[in-house]
């Protein structure tokens, strides 16, 4: 089956390309680059992409599916389905589920009921202790033989320092970064938002910076120890992203992520008691805020990721410091990642590189992030002009949860396409639908 | 009715009016006569139904609320419920939705989790009174607080007010501070450094003053309100032990002498003798904690008939703090300054399905 995006702007920073191209794609990987006036290859469909601009596939590092075991805020098939109705074209599942993905079994049932969606390509993200208790390495060789790409105890940070040296020493045996949810349990003390002006006015039990920095200096610390690929999530402090940027400075094997909702509100959105708010790492204040900006600017910061985290109303409907933590996020991600692209603080080439390029460099995905010869054929098509409405009630996510209901977004992810296959089109872009008609050699467009 | 008083529940001090706590004060100010006559009782609030809904223990506040509503001739239901709701199985949303379906005027709510009164005025169509929320606030503390000042020293505004013990646990330290520099007064704050977070200094526009040590706050101030030691809040982890509290924090007759000659002790109660407070200050004549108590009759009184009752304000609109909250504070601002809007999804979160798991509260 081949398959022409033609007329587009492909932006591919893996390759250095910014220009007017079409993509060529023959059984699910691109064949090529053709120029706009080359003709449409024998065989071909098309999609006519004029005015839009195309991207390798988007790559979220930080998802939770929530399947196996808690299949009632998100399946694995819903979330794919989200992942490409928000432009992902690929999601990395964090191993948080029940059971914690900590063994082959696991990772293997999770890569299987992701090719049976056949929507999102999922790649699993193993625990990186039994049970991310933090006491006992997982079976990370026999997981990363079954599928995973990166080893996490996300949100529950590692307690012990020796435990995660081990960790980390074990993990580069095996070539896996290991991703790092930093908060210090004992100063985040159960904290529910974080700790600043707006914590004690609202009476609400806040949670340092300063919980998030001491573990990235000690992860940055241990990086250096064990020569680890060290990967930091969800940075949300300024204390953090200064870590990574001393960390680079030395030449450690260091990256970090970002989530959108980190610099787009801050801990002031907490004041109705809206528990969509509530997430970990919290909502920070405007200080943070800008350090993010700046890390985003200077290329300290390597990737946006959603940490879509799904939870069903019934429990966001309770008290604020009995609600859950977390938002979903597959949906807004790159309509608000725009917003920066709008603001001026990032180019859109930028985008393309903290949303598809960066994330298949750091977690290895070869072929993916990129639109070269042979690459698989996971394309995001945008139109950075386009606006649209964040409408919960219509999103694809098993859940609700989002503090973007309503908001007004400029640029959008309006295709997505995975091993050549359209699998999401954004309403109003029907245009871009294959035909199933196959177009004889020099047809119109 | 004055025009200025335009509320439906009673959620905070913070988003009042200086107007709105003028008005409230000198309603409760009419109504302490009540309480003094043979017949303690006007039929202010016949027919109307009041619920005490109260999440946490509680003596003082719980009959306060319950004699000021059946001094009004409101039909009072107290009803106490000593667990949370996730260890309980119902949710608040549901029990709100289950005493609405039973048409009460007011809800008096104490409880544990700040912003649950908040949470439940987005619910409810009865007026809502906060009674504490957690370390939130305690708003009608706070007024029967000043009622008692402006009692004793004709008025509040220009008064240095010192504030000791721990304030970040306390709801109502945090009520007092907005209302009293509200009204005009200073505000000073002292206790032990784990209790007492120099972010306080920015708490208010106007600001409020953090000292280390208790005597710098006691400095010529007109009033001083001693905080609790909440031992249910473990106020106990945060210093080494209570002996040495009383020594370096607990109120004594001598401090007083640091503190204007005419300065007047108060306590919100229930106190610790001989931990925050000395029995000579709590027995003494520069004390007024039982006229607090008095005082917080007709507070109540003020609060249920102007809320519940034929002072209930016709075009009260529905708030829930929004625009108080907002636009105010300097770290609200920049084109990131989030607003999301409030989503409380009432169809969604009705009882579809009952979870009496502990929610998993990481991402």
């Amino acid at each position: 089956m081949r398959l022409l995006i033609a007329n587009g702007y492909v932006i591919d920073p893996a390759q250095g390309i910014n220009t007017g191209k079409s993509v060529f794609i023959e059984d699910g990987r691109v064949v090529g680059l053709l120029s706009h006036s080359d003709d449409v290859p024998e065989g071909c469909e098309v999609i006519d992409a004029v005015g839009l601009i195309v991207a390798p596939g988007f790559i979220d590092m930080h998802t939770h599916l929530r399947e196996p075991g808690h299949e009632y805020k998100e399946t694995i098939a819903s979330g794919a389905a989200s992942a490409v109705a928000g432009g992902f074209a690929t999601v990395c599942a964090m191993p948080n589920t029940d059971p914690v993905n900590d063994s082959a079994a696991v990772t293997r049932f999770i890569i299987e009921q992701a090719e049976n969606a056949r929507l999102a390509n999922v790649f699993p993200i193993g625990a990186l202790t039994k049970n991310s208790a933090g006491t006992e390495l997982a079976e990370m060789g026999e997981m990363k033989d079954a599928g995973i790409v990166a080893v996490s105890d996300d949100g529950r940070s590692v307690p012990s320092p020796g435990m995660m040296r081990r960790a980390m020493e074990y993990a580069r045996g095996f070539d896996l970064p290991v991703i790092d949810h930093c908060e210090d349990k004992s100063l985040a003390r159960g904290g529910v938002m974080h700790e600043g002006h707006w914590s004690l006015v609202l009476g609400l039990r806040g949670m340092p910076a300063a919980a998030e920095e001491v573990d990235a200096l000690r992860d940055c610390a241990l990086a250096e120890l064990t020569g680890a690929r060290l990967h930091l999530a969800h940075v949300s402090t300024r204390g953090a992203i200064e870590a990574v940027r001393r960390a680079k400075e030395k030449g450690l094997r260091v990256t970090c992520e970002v989530a959108p909702h980190h610099w787009t509100l801050t801990d002031a959105a907490v004041a109705d008691y809206d528990t969509n708010t509530k997430m970990s790492p919290p909502l920070r204040s405007w200080d943070h805020i800008e350090a993010i900006l700046a890390g985003l600017r200077d290329g300290t910061i390597d990737a946006i990721a959603s940490d879509h985290a799904p939870h069903h109303a019934d429990e966001k409907a309770l008290e604020y410091d009995q609600a859950p933590s977390g938002i979903t996020g597959l949906e807004t991600a790159v309509g608000l990642a725009f917003d920066l692209v709008n603001q001026g603080v990032i180019d859109i080439e930028r985008l393309v590189e903290v949303l598809a390029t960066n994330p298949a460099r750091i977690l290895g995905l070869e072929n993916r992030g990129t639109l070269g010869a042979d690459a698989y054929a996971d394309v995001t098509i945008l139109d950075p002009s386009f606006q649209w409405t964040v409408d919960a009630s219509r999103s694809k996510s098993k859940s609700r949860n989002t503090p973007f209901d309503g908001r007004v977004m400029t640029g959008a992810a309006v295709a997505t396409i995975v091993a050549g296959r359209v699998v999401f089109l954004h309403p109003g872009f029907e245009r871009l639908a294959t035909s199933g008609k196959v177009l004889a050699k020099g047809g119109s467009r | 009715m004055s025009a200025n008083f335009n509320l439906k529940h009673l959620l905070g001090i913070r988003e009042l009016s200086v107007a709105q706590i003028t008005y409230l004060l000198d309603t409760a100010e009419t109504f302490r006569d009540v309480s003094k006559r043979e017949i303690k009782k006007v039929p202010a609030l016949r027919g109307r139904t009041v619920i005490n809904l109260f999440f946490e223990p509680s003596t003082r506040t719980r009959t306060s609320f319950e004699i000021a509503a059946k001094r009004l001739s409101a039909d009072a239901v107290n009803i106490s419920v000593s667990t949370s709701s996730v260890s309980k199985g119902e949710t608040l949303l549901d029990t709100a939705r289950n005493l609405e379906a039973m048409a009460p005027d007011c809800i008096v709510i104490r409880h544990s989790s700040a912003g649950a009164p908040q949470h439940l005025a987005r619910a409810s169509n009865a007026a809502i009174v906060n009674a504490g929320d957690g370390s939130h606030e305690h708003p009608t503390q706070a007024l029967l607080d000043a009622l008692t000042i402006r009692e004793h020293k004709g008025r509040i505004a220009g008064l240095k007010v010192a504030i000791i013990g721990d304030v970040l646990h306390s709801r109502v330290a945090r009520s007092n501070i907005y209302l009293l520099s509200k009204l005009g007064a200073s505000v000073s704050v002292a206790g032990p450094g784990t209790l007492v977070p120099p972010e306080f200094a920015e708490l208010i526009e106007s600001g409020v003053r953090v000292e280390r040590r208790i005597e710098d706050a006691l400095v010529d101030a007109d009033v001083v309100m001693i905080l609790r030691v909440q031992r249910e809040r473990q106020t106990d982890a945060f210093v080494p032990s209570m002996r040495e509290y009383a020594v370096h924090y607990g109120l004594q007759l001598r401090h007083l002498n640091l503190a204007a000659p005419d300065a007047i002790a108060m306590h919100p109660g229930p106190m610790n003798r001989g931990i925050e407070i000395s029995s000579e200050i709590a027995d003494g004549g520069r004390s007024l904690i039982l006229e607090q108590v008095t005082n917080g009759v007709a507070v109540r009184m003020a609060v249920l008939y102007l809320l519940a009752g034929a002072g209930k304000s016709e075009n009260g609109t529905k708030r829930n703090g929004k625009n108080a909250t907002r636009g105010s504070s300097p770290t609200n601002r920049g084109p990131h300054a989030g607003s999301p809007r409030g989503v409380v999804d009432r169809e969604g979160s009705a009882a579809k399905r009952t979870r009496n798991s502990k929610p998993e509260t990481r991402n």
